[in-house]
Formats: structure tokens, C-alpha cells, sequence
């Protein structure tokens, strides 16, 4: 029961640590070399723009670069930056047609051509469909397969994303598979709150959620995600991921990547038991041909925990295993 | 009406095997063929006076074997030369062969706005099968270029150069003359190369720094690598559109081909050189010959002699050089040196000079993040040492975080399109360009630029407008104060004939050659009443530029980068003056 409680808080807390990571400006600013720095930058009192830093004298220990020194640029009078005022428009700016060619043309060809050049400079729609792995894996208990990717298509802000992810034995069918339908939205300049509907696939009866979601970069180039999901049941589970690429060459990319299910609750007919359900940790070495096409070599350790655990092994599975792997990263 | 079978040029142009055998694309305008004896630049086939005539269309382009289609005006790439003379007037009569809208904007000319061709902003566009007729008085000289400002269709051809000769004759004499215009090609569309920066930014860029390799040549200790993670920034990202697609080109081109310009041993030859690509700005250089840039952006300056030049795109240079009896090679490289273009000039046909090896990439410094007022060029190493004696004990660099602070760039919107608030920006128009701080020869700065008389129609703006360029690099967005264009932004309202400085200040680790239509402004850069005009001002990473304008051309004029990609991107908008001519109200 404490668990019950515990996962969701856990989550909402990475829900809104992330988009706080993401965004929220620090005002430690102005410890900058001791500089007083909010409000200078446009401020018509004073600009530290009149500082030109001697190259050449190579670092100012003392943190008071903003000298004035006696650059050409001071021997100007005009230059004498916050002496012009950042006053509004005078009111004749204000006067006229909104938009001055609509005199030229008959009404309606410049609207149409205003809502083209509008559209064109910025909101752009774009589409593109990742297949972020594609793999076969085997270990302890025989060989599988994997994937995972995602069709992503719309503008900079909102993004409609149909994901999915699965696996299965090799010489069988699927097992496991799970499809999302996803509105996203950009909350900060690096992460993406996403919102939709996720069906599960299982041997067991399937289940159809409520996701909620944040993807995006962390800090240190870590590719992080966060999902929560609410059954129709009426449970809670969760998934949590963060993946980061080190560039060994141009080319050759080592992936450490990580992932952990979350339950709130034992859901026995779906193998599951309340707590951390299972973890896939591992690493993965790609060779990008081309940016779209980089097959790659791996090892995974696949672990399942608790109740999870004793489900698993019950039906005759593998609750803990290291697999090796090859596969390949694709995108179009 | 022009007649719309095109006229197509035969493969390799006699002159053209002088560049030692590569496959050369077939179709170039006689003024871009390797230089013969004809003076000036354009030859026969200029297109003058006051009837011309220009057709747009697809056409074949052939490079490195390769064949693609370009946009192209009247058949070739780069189009033909419009060769003006000051004072005449123009009609300029443009026929779209395509199956989609275009346009053509005079790059740089002084014009009615209605006359821009700025579809959505000055006339509705060109359709398919239309003719549309642009008419203009001329009342300026000097080298301007031409290009669609349609559906990007300038990075796929629609490019060509304008020559304004002065009323009064050249202010520096010159015995020959050449068009060096520099541009970049890939057969891939601007709208698939944008497609696949949304998808993986750093798509391009195989100059990376890595584990293993160090294209720059100094290896990142692992201090600076955790710091420039923690930015979620890398200190590689010089271009977005590199080499790895790129071909660049000379006058249409490839670096194989060697276009090739030829003169008499001692002539003064005058190099009108026009960047006319839609992503890369170019190292310029002709190793041997000093260059003497004699006007920028169309507009004369007072004679400077230097070795280098960092263009922007968009932008234009004449030069004076005076060669020696040998060849030389004329080599532009792209700012993050991940290619060039090359041609050659020599004595007689056939000739070539040493190509000179491709620099190390550069890496961004300190003061491309905005942090100039802290320290010189130090790079990341420095960082800690200025950052240790903080009033409350250092920086403490929480990453990311001082680095986005609202309180250093009032005005912004601090949308999911701006990653990054530069915390100190400096004034740059003095720098050099990105990679060139170390360069030991001398590097044109803007504060070399001075008009070459005092000038009269300047005085002091009576307001500032801070105009802030911000992007976010993991989503490839761009904007001005964190809009792009598309979010339906307030335009920027200049009443007539008001004396305004716009000050750009640059917020990204990117450079971003910015270009006003319909004004050469006055660029602020401590010359008092020398101030050179301009149309377009390269603004260096986390530093700022101003310029100063007087609003006496009524009407709309788009004010963007000329990144196209950039551009299409969001980084655009309107300037509106007020009240038109006729005093509508």
C-alpha cells in the first residue's frame, strides 16, 4: 500500500523536476565575475557592451573586465550606447494600412500570399519515423527479438507521435507489444510533454491506458523519458528511461541506455508485482553509415524483480539473463 | 514574351576544359565561364538596358558526375548577369516556368517596396505561367546579386548578380573586371537538408569533437566536455549544412572544375565577389595576393588591403588585386572547414596554383557563449578562474542555468525556441570572424570599413530598437526575441523618416548574417560620419552589432536572416513604415 503511494509521488516529482530542470532560469546570474548583471543588458542606464576585453591580455582574475578602455569605438560620440532611448514607435508608425500592398493588389491575393509566407517562415511541419531498435538477442533461455521506435510528424510545438515497442521469441511470435498514440508538446526548450492513449498487447488480457509523459535532454546530453499510465483497470504503472550517445569517432557511437518499469500494485493475471517490475540495462555500439542506417552490437542485462520475478519464473521464463545482441538504428 | 523553349548551352564550354578535364555542368552564363579577354565581366551576354527579360524553370545541373535539377533563370546557374547603369530605369519582366510560385528579390537595390518581390510581404508571388513585371528607377551602383524568395528555392539555383555601374565612372580604377560569385550546391532539397536538421541537428556535422578524434586539434579534457554537456550545447557547432552535402561552388562551379578567371601580368583586376549561398558563410583568401576591398555590399569604402575575408552570406566584396605573372588560386573555405570552393587566376588558360589544405575546424570560445564580458579569448579553460570570484563565491555554472537567465534579455520570450540567453554579450563589430582570431595574417574586420568621404545624411538616431536573434539548436527553431514568424508576430514600426539604431544582439552560438530589404543601413562601427552603409551584417555568437537608419522608404520590407535555413526556420519578420506615400491613412 505504501508503494501505491509512493510510485505515483515518485512520478509526479520527475514529472515536474524535468521541466523545472529544463527551464527554470537561475538568478544566480549575478555572480558572474561579481558583475551585476539582471537588467544591464538593455537597461538605457548602462550597458556592459561598452567593454572590450583585451584579447590578448588572456584572463581578468580580478572579474572587473568591464572597463572602459579606450577603444576606437569610444572615440565616437555616437556611440555613447543608453543615451538612445528604447522609446515605442512615434504615433506615424502606427498610421496606414496594416499592410502596405494590399493597395496594389485585389483583395484576397495578398491574405492568401500572407498566410503562405506566415506559414513558411516557421511552421513548418515535418514527419519523421524512427526505428530506434531493431534487434535480436540471445542468452539464457534462447534467442528474441526487440524493437522500438516511433512515428513522429507536426510542427516545432505539437507533435502527434504514434510509438511503439515489443518483443518476442525468435522462433515464435510476439510476446509482449504495446502501441501509443501521443500528443506532444513542447513545455521548455529541451523536453516534451506528452499525453495520450497506450494498448498493451499481452499473452495475458491486454490492457488499454491513459499515458502521461515527459521526454526530452537532460543536462549532460542524457535523453531521458518519464512515463506514468492508468489502466482502465484502474492501475497505476510506470516507465522510466534515459539513453546517452558518446561519440567514440565521427562515426561510431557507444550507447549506454536504461530502462526500469514501475508498478503500483500486483496485477497477478498480467504477471506483474507492485514496485520496480523489471530493469534493462546495457550498452550498445553503433556504426552510422549514414545518419539514417547504423547497425550495432550490444549487451543487456534484462532483470525482473519481486513478484514480477516470481511470475515470470512460474510461467517457466527468465527473470534475470544477459543477452547479447545485434541490430540495427534506422530512421526516414 | 519571352519564348519558353530555353535556350540550353552545349557540355563543356571550350573555355571550360581549362580547368584540367573534371565534367563541367553545362549550363553557364558567359560571364561566369572561365574569364576571356572581354571586359568587363558579362561579356555579350549581359542583359542591359531598359527591357529585360528573365524566365524562371527547371533545368538539368550537372556536378561530379552527377545530374540533378535546378531552379535556374533563363537556363543557367548561377542566372545571367543584370548589368545597370545608374540613373536608367528598369522593367524587369519575370515569367515563372515552374510548377510552383516564385519570385525574384533585387538583393541590396534601393526599390519600391512593392517592386521587393517578397511573396506574403510586397506582392502576392509569381504563379505558374505568369509574367510578372518589376519596374524601378536605379539610383545606386555597385555589385548587388538577385535571387527567388520563394519556397527556398535559392538553394536550388535561382541565384544570379546584378552590376550597377556608377553615373560618374569608378571611383577606383581598374583595368579588368570579374564576377566571383560563391554559392553552395546539394542535391538534396532545402526542405529535405531542413527536414533532417529537425530530425538530428548535428546530422551534418562529421567534424565532431570525440573520444577518439579531435578535428578542431585540441582534444576536450573532460572538465570542458561535462561543461559543455551540462549546456546541452557543442562547441563544434560552427555550420548546420556542411561539406557533407555541400559542394561549393565558384560561378556555378565545383572546386574540380577550377573555374578560371584570366588577366595581363600587372593589370588591377577588380573582383566584384557576391556570397550568394543559401547556408555558408566562407573564409575568403587568395594566398599571395593581398586584396584590397575597394566597396562592401555595393556601397564604395576607403581602399583597405587585407589577407582574408570572413563573407557572410548575402553579403558582397569588390576587390582590387594586382597579380604577378603566375597563377594563383582563389580559395574560399566554408567557415567550419568542412569544404571549399576554388578557382584560379592566372596568365593564360590551363594554369593552376597549390590548393591550400584545409584548416582545422574551429571550436566556439567563451565569448561565442556570451560570456565576452568576462574574459578574452580564454576558451573554457578559463572559465572557472573568472568564475571563482563571484560575490557569492564563484559561478558555480549550474550548467544550463545561468545561461538562460530572462533578466539578461528583456523583451525575449522565453519560448521552447530559445535554449540559450547569452549573460554577457559584447560588442563584436571589431572581431573577426568565428576561426580566425589565431590566424596570423591580416583579417578584414567591419571597423576597417569607412566610407570613403565624410558623409552628410548621417545624425543621431533618436531611438533604439534591440532586436535579440535567439534559437534553439536541439529543435532547430529560430526567432527573433524567441518568435518565429509564423506565431504571427508584431511587426517593427518605424514612422517616415525617423532616425532609428537597431541593435542586434546575438544570443546563440551561431553566426547569423541579418539582412533588411529596402535600406542600406549605416553600420555603427565607431567611423563617425564615415559610417559604411550595408545590407546585410554578419553578427558574431554572443556579441551584438548596430546600425543606424533613417526610415525614408515607405512600405513593408522583410527583415531576416539570410540562413535560408534560419530563415524558413522562423527568423524573420516585418519592417513597416509609415504613413505611405499619397498619405494614406
Amino acid at each position: 500500500m505504501k508503494q501505491a503511494l509512493a510510485i505515483p509521488a515518485a512520478l509526479a516529482a520527475a514529472l515536474w523536476l524535468t521541466p523545472a530542470l529544463a527551464q527554470s532560469p537561475s538568478h544566480d546570474g549575478h555572480g558572474m565575475s561579481g558583475m551585476d548583471m539582471p537588467g544591464m543588458k538593455d537597461s538605457p542606464a548602462a550597458e556592459p557592451s561598452d567593454a572590450k576585453p583585451d584579447a590578448m591580455q588572456g584572463m581578468d582574475h580580478s572579474g572587473h573586465t568591464m572597463t572602459m578602455d579606450a577603444s576606437p569605438m569610444h572615440a565616437m560620440p555616437m556611440k555613447s550606447d543608453g543615451a538612445i532611448p528604447q522609446s515605442p514607435p512615434p504615433p506615424a508608425a502606427q498610421s496606414g494600412p496594416a499592410h502596405a500592398a494590399d493597395a496594389f493588389y485585389p483583395d484576397g491575393e495578398m491574405a492568401h500570399a500572407r498566410e503562405m509566407v506566415t506559414h513558411e517562415m516557421g511552421g513548418l511541419k515535418t514527419t519523421v519515423v524512427m526505428v530506434d531498435r531493431l534487434e535480436a538477442q540471445t542468452g539464457k533461455g534462447g534467442g528474441s527479438w526487440a524493437w522500438e521506435g516511433a512515428l513522429r510528424t507536426g510542427g516545432d510545438i505539437d507533435r502527434l507521435w504514434i510509438k511503439t515497442e515489443g518483443e518476442g521469441e525468435l522462433d515464435g511470435g510476439i510476446d509482449d507489444s504495446e502501441v501509443q498514440a501521443l500528443w506532444g508538446h513542447a513545455i521548455g526548450p529541451w523536453f516534451d510533454l506528452q499525453a495520450g492513449v497506450r494498448q498493451q498487447f499481452m499473452p495475458g488480457p491486454d490492457r488499454t491506458q491513459l499515458s502521461v509523459g515527459v521526454e526530452g535532454l537532460a543536462p549532460y546530453m542524457f535523453d531521458i523519458s518519464a512515463e506514468a499510465f492508468v489502466s482502465t483497470q484502474g492501475e497505476f504503472t510506470a516507465k522510466i528511461g534515459a539513453e546517452i550517445d558518446q561519440r567514440l569517432t565521427q562515426r561510431l557511437i557507444l550507447q549506454p541506455r536504461v530502462e526500469a518499469n514501475l508498478s503500483a500494485q500486483d496485477v497477478p493475471e498480467i504477471g506483474l508485482g507492485a514496485g520496480v517490475t523489471s530493469l534493462q540495462t546495457g550498452v550498445r555500439l553503433r556504426y552510422e553509415f549514414r545518419r539514417e542506417f547504423a547497425p550495432y552490437v550490444g549487451v543487456e542485462w534484462q532483470k525482473q524483480f519481486g513478484r514480477t520475478a516470481d511470475y515470470t519464473r512460474a510461467d517457466g521464463g527468465n527473470a534475470d539473463r544477459v543477452v547479447a545482441l545485434v541490430g540495427l538504428r534506422a530512421w526516414f | 514574351m519571352l519564348n519558353p523553349t530555353l535556350h540550353r548551352r552545349a557540355l563543356l564550354g571550350g573555355a571550360l576544359a581549362a580547368g584540367g578535364g573534371a565534367a563541367i555542368s553545362a549550363l553557364f552564363p558567359q560571364w561566369a565561364r572561365a574569364q576571356t579577354a572581354h571586359l568587363p565581366a558579362g561579356g555579350a551576354d549581359a542583359l542591359t538596358g531598359e527591357e529585360i527579360a528573365l524566365s524562371i524553370a527547371r533545368t538539368p545541373f550537372t556536378l561530379g558526375g552527377r545530374t540533378g535539377s535546378a531552379t535556374t533563370v533563363n537556363g543557367t546557374l548561377p542566372g545571367p548577369l543584370i548589368r545597370l547603369r545608374e540613373g536608367q530605369d528598369v522593367r524587369l519582366s519575370v515569367t515563372n516556368h515552374l510548377d510552383v510560385d516564385s519570385s525574384i528579390h533585387w538583393h541590396g537595390l534601393l526599390v519600391p517596396f512593392q517592386m521587393d518581390g517578397v511573396p506574403g510581404v510586397t506582392f502576392p508571388g509569381i504563379r505558374p505561367n505568369e509574367t510578372f513585371r518589376y519596374g524601378f528607377p536605379i539610383r545606386q551602383s555597385g555589385t548587388y546579386w538577385y535571387h527567388s524568395h520563394s519556397g527556398g528555392q535559392e538553394g536550388t539555383g535561382l541565384i544570379g548578380p546584378i552590376v550597377i555601374d556608377p553615373a560618374a565612372g569608378e571611383r577606383v580604377h581598374a583595368d579588368r573586371e570579374m564576377i566571383v560569385m560563391l554559392s553552395d550546391w546539394s542535391f538534396m532539397t532545402p526542405m529535405e537538408i531542413l527536414r533532417k536538421l529537425k530530425a538530428q541537428p548535428d546530422y551534418f556535422n562529421y567534424q565532431q569533437q570525440a573520444w577518439f578524434e579531435a578535428p578542431s586539434g585540441k582534444p576536450m579534457s573532460v572538465a570542458d566536455k561535462l561543461k559543455w554537456g551540462r549546456m546541452r550545447m557543442s562547441p563544434s557547432d560552427i555550420a548546420d549544412v556542411t561539406g557533407a552535402t555541400y559542394t561549393y561552388l565558384v560561378n556555378g562551379q565545383g572546386p574540380d572544375a577550377n573555374w578560371t578567371g584570366l588577366f595581363r601580368p600587372g593589370e588591377r583586376v577588380r573582383l566584384r565577389v557576391i556570397n550568394s549561398s543559401a547556408m555558408t558563410i566562407f573564409n575568403l583568401r587568395i594566398p599571395g595576393l593581398p586584396l584590397t576591398v575597394v566597396a562592401a555590399d555595393g556601397s564604395d569604402v576607403k581602399p583597405v588591403e587585407t589577407d582574408e575575408i570572413q563573407i557572410g552570406v548575402a553579403e558582397t566584396y569588390d576587390l582590387i588585386v594586382t597579380p604577378d605573372d603566375r597563377a594563383y588560386t582563389l580559395f574560399a573555405e566554408s567557415v567550419d572547414r568542412s569544404g571549399y570552393a576554388r578557382g584560379t587566376l592566372a596568365p593564360r588558360a590551363g594554369m593552376t596554383a597549390p590548393i591550400p589544405p584545409l584548416r582545422k575546424p574551429p571550436l566556439l570560445t567563451m565569448k561565442d557563449m556570451g560570456m565576452g564580458g568576462m574574459a578574452g579569448m580564454a576558451g573554457m579553460s578559463g572559465m572557472d578562474h573568472a568564475m571563482n570570484h563571484g560575490a557569492d563565491g564563484g559561478m558555480k555554472m549550474h550548467g544550463s542555468m545561468s545561461m538562460r537567465d530572462p533578466a539578461n534579455a528583456p523583451g525575449v520570450a522565453l519560448t521552447p525556441g530559445v535554449d540559450m540567453i547569452a549573460p554577457m554579450p559584447v560588442d563584436r563589430t571589431g572581431d573577426r570572424g568565428l576561426g580566425l582570431d589565431g590566424v596570423k595574417h591580416r583579417v578584414l574586420v567591419y571597423t576597417d570599413l569607412e566610407a570613403p568621404e565624410p558623409r552628410h545624411d548621417i545624425s543621431p538616431p533618436t531611438r533604439e530598437i534591440v532586436v535579440h536573434l535567439t534559437g534553439n539548436m536541439e529543435r532547430y527553431m529560430w526567432s527573433f526575441d524567441g518568435r518565429r514568424f509564423s506565431e504571427i508576430v508584431e511587426p517593427i514600426r518605424l514612422a517616415r523618416d525617423e532616425r532609428v539604431r537597431f541593435k542586434l544582439v546575438n544570443e546563440t552560438m551561431m553566426t547569423h548574417p541579418i539582412h533588411l530589404h529596402g535600406f542600406l543601413f549605416d553600420l555603427v562601427n565607431g567611423k563617425g560620419d564615415r559610417l559604411p552603409k550595408k545590407h546585410t551584417v554578419n553578427v558574431l555568437p554572443g556579441g551584438f552589432v548596430a546600425f543606424d537608419l533613417t526610415a525614408d522608404e515607405p512600405g513593408d520590407w522583410a527583415f531576416h536572416c539570410h540562413l535560408l535555413l534560419h530563415m524558413m526556420s522562423g527568423m524573420f519578420n516585418v519592417v513597416t513604415v509609415r504613413p505611405l506615400d499619397g498619405g494614406a491613412a
